[in-house]
């Protein structure tokens, strides 16, 4: 018998709410009794009116977009993204509970821990009979190169996450253990913030565990995990495969959060058995990396050796003792599917204790017993592959549910299962509970929903700390899309939530920032990974380039609209100067330019931890808009007009930029990208436009790209002449569009780089940028011919390859 | 019989580059009762910034070399004296293939001598259908797993034509097969696919072949380069044996093992060469020369 929700002020919201009968649910208990944690919540709740919650789950997508949280999709373009599928209202759990789960898998954990141990040195779990060896040896995920080889600092795992939820009879059940590079903890701390907006009372919050001291506890553990020998500090490192991986933002987010490197597996070398970054002050030892890669990628020349994210020798400087690894390479084979047929028993054959909290059924059918009840249970079975380490609910490697294949027609499960049984797994396709969530009626707005119960999953994350493990008070849940409790609801494409650990009393309010010891510490910004600073250089350069290009295709379209004749020879000039860069101005918004901003996003794209949300999403609208004006801009006065948008956009990205970076190394590498390739435009510019034989009008033109008409006007007051306009674009040293202007931009931001001195003496890079600011500041006009204009564009270039050789590789 | 082996690989990168870090795998392997190794030198020139000798976890002698700046040519050469014991006759042991597998899953070991390691799928050796499907097109139900090693090794052996010129380092088991063609690399990805196919434990060894036969014997395929044949794990009682189907024969005498693994992958002579930075050139040249007057 379905039972409604007990009335409530405004109770409306909750009529809806039937709890399926045979399934558990986290608002009612099988009285059908509200659960006291959820009581002062739903009240408050159910108070407000359709309006009133809309606006504040907008609250709280707002901050998710402001703040730039998008899941990737793999799609061909790398940086296609979407929304972050948030679910408003928050799973809630009594800290009673919570504690029991998480004792019951801190034992889980250490379970882990010696079964790691054990596979990766003795092999007597294996050899004693109490797990198959095929299973381990014929999994791609134990790496042989470990096997002899102890960790550095005695511990395998240091920080794992569990999937589990709750079974019909109330009682929690473990669906997953993630062991190789746990995600979403970062997720959740974004959740979290959104919560925050959208229920930002006094009640709940001063009751909720705060999620700040579980990542304290972690750093802090990292940081001693990071020391070198007699306690030297060394770097610690987050490891990425890099952007197109599906959970970058949460690499990003975490990095900035800790205050830690984001590091790709370029940023690193290997010497004499010591793991360091290639940073711009040269390479600096690194003593732990928080793996976010699957190990077998680590490393190209030990591992998979077409991996394109490795870092050569990385197992070497494991082997050697001199970098630990969050966690160790290889902890991948304790997700295979298999092991949880077997940890149940193993738990009591290594510790003599049962697991507290159980794993969902698993059987192998391997064995010929285990093969006969997989089949004779298909239809409340998942049969899938034995070896497969996705979660049992992400259905990727499950091929059998519930008696039916998906997908692929094969004859029959029996055969199957004969054919291929070692290779298989079946696990019972259990019931969750449910969860309320908010549910919009089809085609409706945000305001038009009601409250619905939908099944969900908890994932609980543990970190290693020196005094044991410690646990995040909170979560990431999955809630699933439709109202099916079982299996195939909890396919990709649900939504997630918020999971708050509720106390009957007030709780600290931690935060990340260092306890107040009476002194005030600032940290150091942290040395500046070489690849990040070419990121950022390129970065500075490509924006630069656009602006430069929209400038002129606008002028080309301003004449067109004037002459109405693509044959008057200053656009004739104009197209053969653009076409010089790849631009095609029979397009209004031609391809090369759409290439040059996403040129300028993928670089944006690698170092997003280094600048703030803002200017990637002035970027990102950049692109937007000038796709948008590929469908309707008009040659003429229109284009010139969509130009104009898109300089007043580009310009206000790097007014975000300029105006709030810090003034360290990164925005160095920024602005001398900038700055070069202003230069060199500018240089471009009248070596075609001032030179003698231009036609008549094009002084004028390039003044006007230069953005310089106002200023030429006031400072002389007299028609543009060849000797006014190389005056004001190539020697004004006030003049932000003048070559001297930012040849001494360069010169200055050389001198603030590291190792800008060498021995005493001017290091290379400044070498080449004092003579030509020196030249450029005595010249006159007259010596400033199109001859000396080409001379100084290969200067430039110099200089660029002098900062790559200097810094960034 | 003994052997004085010297090897030769030169390696020319297009784009110097700096950092540099390979893996080695060229010296011979002590194998007790079989193979003794008297002396083994391996230098390169340059000479690297980084050396460390160790046995990987097949107990195959590796060095890892490394050189800090950017070099433009490596230079590797390999000195060996070894000594090959003849193996006596086979006797053959080994039981059918459906008891085959029952006697696999009786090995409770995770050691390098464990059959587990190569059954499934490897780096190199996917499971393939068309392979598996002619492999068992060559055995009857009553053959024993030897007689069925010799039976696929030779049926590949007439089935496949040895060209040095058709194949690549990369090329796949399934390519080499599917155009009935390559060099010992390609026979023996192929033979392991077709033994893991039938559930023979199958793996790959490395290692040279005496340059010049004895007198009245044909000279072998491979002599001129480093060569590469299967090892096939044949129950408890025979264990593993070795064949060479690019000449159709077990390994005898004649051969001299540097490395085992899976497939080629476990066992690259050079590990690490880059590909990516413009490419690069190599060049190979071994001598195995019998030291008994006997020949």
């Amino acid at each position: 018998m379905a039972k409604a929700a007990q009335p409530l002020d405004g109770a409306d919201l909750f009529a809806d709410y039937r709890v399926t009968p045979g399934v558990s649910d986290e608002l009612f208990d099988a009285h059908g009794q509200m659960r006291p944690v959820w009581q002062r919540f739903v009240a408050r709740f159910a108070r407000l009116n359709p309006q009133e919650i809309a606006a504040r789950f907008e609250r709280g997508n707002q901050y998710l977009r402001d703040a730039g949280v998008f899941y990737r999709q793999y799609t061909n373009d790398p940086l296609q993204e979407r929304e972050w599928p948030l679910s408003h209202i928050p799973v809630i759990l009594h800290e009673s509970e919570w504690d029991q789960i998480c004792a019951g898998l801190a034992q889980r954990a250490d379970l882990l821990e010696a079964v790691m141990a054990d596979l990766y040195g003795p092999g007597r779990l294996v050899s004693d009979g109490h797990l198959p060896a095929e299973l381990v040896a014929g999994s791609r995920q134990w790496l042989r190169p470990m096997v002899g080889v102890p960790p550095r600092d005695g511990h395998y795992l240091h920080f794992l996450a569990f999937e589990i939820g709750r079974s019909p009879d109330g009682s929690w059940l473990v669906l997953g253990d993630r062991t190789q590079a746990p995600s979403g903890a970062g997720f959740a701390l974004e959740n979290r913030m959104a919560t925050g907006r959208i229920f930002p009372e006094r009640f709940p919050r001063a009751h909720i565990h705060r999620l700040a001291g579980f990542f304290g506890a972690f750093r802090t553990a990292m940081e001693g995990l990071a020391q070198g020998v007699g306690g030297h500090d060394r770097m610690a490192g987050i490891l990425t495969p890099g952007p197109s991986n599906d959970t970058y933002y949460e690499h990003t987010y975490i990095a900035r959060y800790l205050g830690m490197m984001l590091l790709e597996g370029e940023d690193l070398l290997v010497e004499n058995g010591q793991a360091m970054v290639r940073t711009i002050e040269g390479p600096q030892p690194l003593g732990v990396l928080w793996r976010r890669i699957d190990a077998a990628f680590a490393d190209p020349l030990e591992l998979e050796s077409n991996s394109q994210i490795g870092t050569p020798g990385l197992m070497e400087a494991v082997r050697q003792g001199n970098l630990s690894l969050v966690n160790a390479l290889g902890s991948g084979i304790l997700e295979t599917r298999a092991m949880l047929a077997f940890l149940p028993k193993i738990a009591q054959v290594l510790t003599g204790q049962k697991l507290t909290l159980p794993n969902i059924a698993t059987w192998w059918c391997g064995g010929q017993t285990e093969r006969a009840y997989v089949q004779d249970n298909a239809a409340r079975m998942m049969i899938g592959s034995a070896y497969a380490c996705d979660l049992p609910f992400d259905l990727g490697a499950t091929t059998a549910l519930g008696g039916t294949f998906r997908g692929t027609a094969r004859d029959s499960i029996a055969d199957w299962l004969q054919a291929e049984g070692p290779q298989l797994v079946g696990q019972e396709a259990v019931t969750l509970s449910t969860t309320p969530a908010w549910v919009l009626y089809p085609e409706a707005e945000l305001s038009e929903g009601r409250v619905l119960p939908r099944p969900m999953t908890v994932r609980v994350f543990a970190a290693r700390t020196p005094q044991g493990w410690t646990f995040m008070k909170g979560g990431y849940a999955r809630i699933g899309r439709g109202g099916d409790a079982t299996a195939l609801a909890m396919q990709r494409g649900g939504s997630v939530a918020d999971v708050w650990i509720v106390s009957d009393r007030p709780v600290p309010q931690e935060t990340l920032a260092p306890a107040d010891r009476g002194d005030f510490r600032r940290a150091s910004p942290g040395t500046l990974p070489a690849r990040a600073a070419d990121n950022l250089f390129w970065l500075g350069r490509y924006v630069e380039r656009t602006e430069d290009a929209i400038r002129l295709i606008r002028a080309y379209h301003l004449r067109l609209a004037a002459t109405d004749n693509p044959n008057d020879p200053r656009l004739r000039s104009l197209t053969g100067f653009l076409q010089g860069y790849g631009y095609d101005l029979d397009q209004p918004v031609p391809d090369a330019l759409l290439e040059r901003i996403e040129a300028a996003r993928s670089c944006a794209g690698k170092v997003r931890d280094r600048f703030s949300t803002d200017g990637w999403a002035a970027l990102g609208d950049l692109a937007r808009t000038a796709r948008a004006m590929t469908r309707t801009a008009r040659p003429g006065d229109d284009t010139a007009r969509a130009m104009s948008v898109l300089v007043r956009k580009i310009t206000g990205f790097s007014g975000l930029v300029h105006e709030n970076m810090y003034r360290f190394s990164g925005w160095r590498f920024l602005s001398f990208g900038r700055a070069l390739e202003r230069a060199d435009a500018l240089a471009a510019l009248l070596a075609t436009f001032a030179d003698p034989q231009a036609p008549t009008g094009s002084l004028d033109l390039a003044v006007e790209v230069a953005d310089s008409v106002i200023t030429h006007q006031r400072r002389y007051r007299v028609e543009t002449s060849r000797d006014t306009v190389i005056d004001l674009l190539a020697l004004d040293a006030d003049n932000p569009r003048a070559i001297l202007f930012q040849v001494q931009s360069l010169r200055r931001l050389a001198g603030a780089l590291p190792n800008a001195l060498d021995n005493g003496r001017l290091a290379a890079l400044s070498r080449a940028l004092v003579p030509l600011e020196s030249a450029l500041s005595i010249a006159d006009p007259s010596d400033i011919t199109t001859e000396r204009l080409v001379e100084i564009r290969a200067q430039i270039s110099a200089i660029s390859d002098l900062l790559a050789a200097a810094y960034l590789r | 019989m003994l052997y004085d082996i010297k090897l030769a690989i030169d390696y020319t990168y297009a784009a110097p580059s700096d950092h540099t870090r390979n893996l080695l795998r060229l010296m011979p392997l002590d194998i007790p009762g079989v193979q003794r190794v008297s002396a083994r030198l391996l230098d390169a020139d340059p000479r690297p910034d980084e050396r460390r000798d160790y046995q990987d976890f097949f107990g195959n002698p590796t060095t890892s070399v490394a050189w800090h700046a950017p070099i433009e040519a490596v230079s590797l050469t390999l000195r060996a004296r070894v000594e090959r014991h003849p193996r006596p006759r086979l006797l053959d042991l080994s039981p059918g293939l459906a008891q085959l597998r029952a006697d696999v899953t009786d090995v409770h070991s995770l050691g390098p001598e464990a059959p587990h390691h190569f059954l499934g799928a490897s780096p190199r050796i996917m499971p393939d259908p068309e392979i598996t499907a002619f492999a068992r097109a060559q055995i009857t139900p009553a053959m024993t797993a030897l007689q069925a090693v010799l039976a696929l090794g030779h049926a590949l052996f007439t089935e496949m034509r040895f060209d040095p010129e058709a194949t690549t380092v990369d090329t796949t088991p399934h390519e080499a097969f599917a155009a009935r063609h390559g060099v010992c690399q390609d026979f023996t990805h192929v033979m392991i696919a077709g033994l893991r196919g039938l559930g023979i434990p199958a793996g790959y060894v490395s290692g040279f072949l005496r340059t010049f036969p004895p007198p009245g014997q044909p000279r072998l395929e491979g002599a001129d380069a480093m060569h590469a044949w299967v090892r096939a794990w044949v129950g408890p009682e025979n264990g593993w044996i070795e064949f060479d189907p690019t000449n159709d024969q077990p390994a005898g005498v004649d051969y001299i093992t540097v490395a085992v693994g899976r497939d080629y992958s476990d066992v690259a002579p050079v590990r690490g060469v880059l590909r990516s930075s413009g490419g690069h050139q190599s060049q190979q040249a071994v001598d195995v020369v019998p030291l008994d007057a006997a020949g």
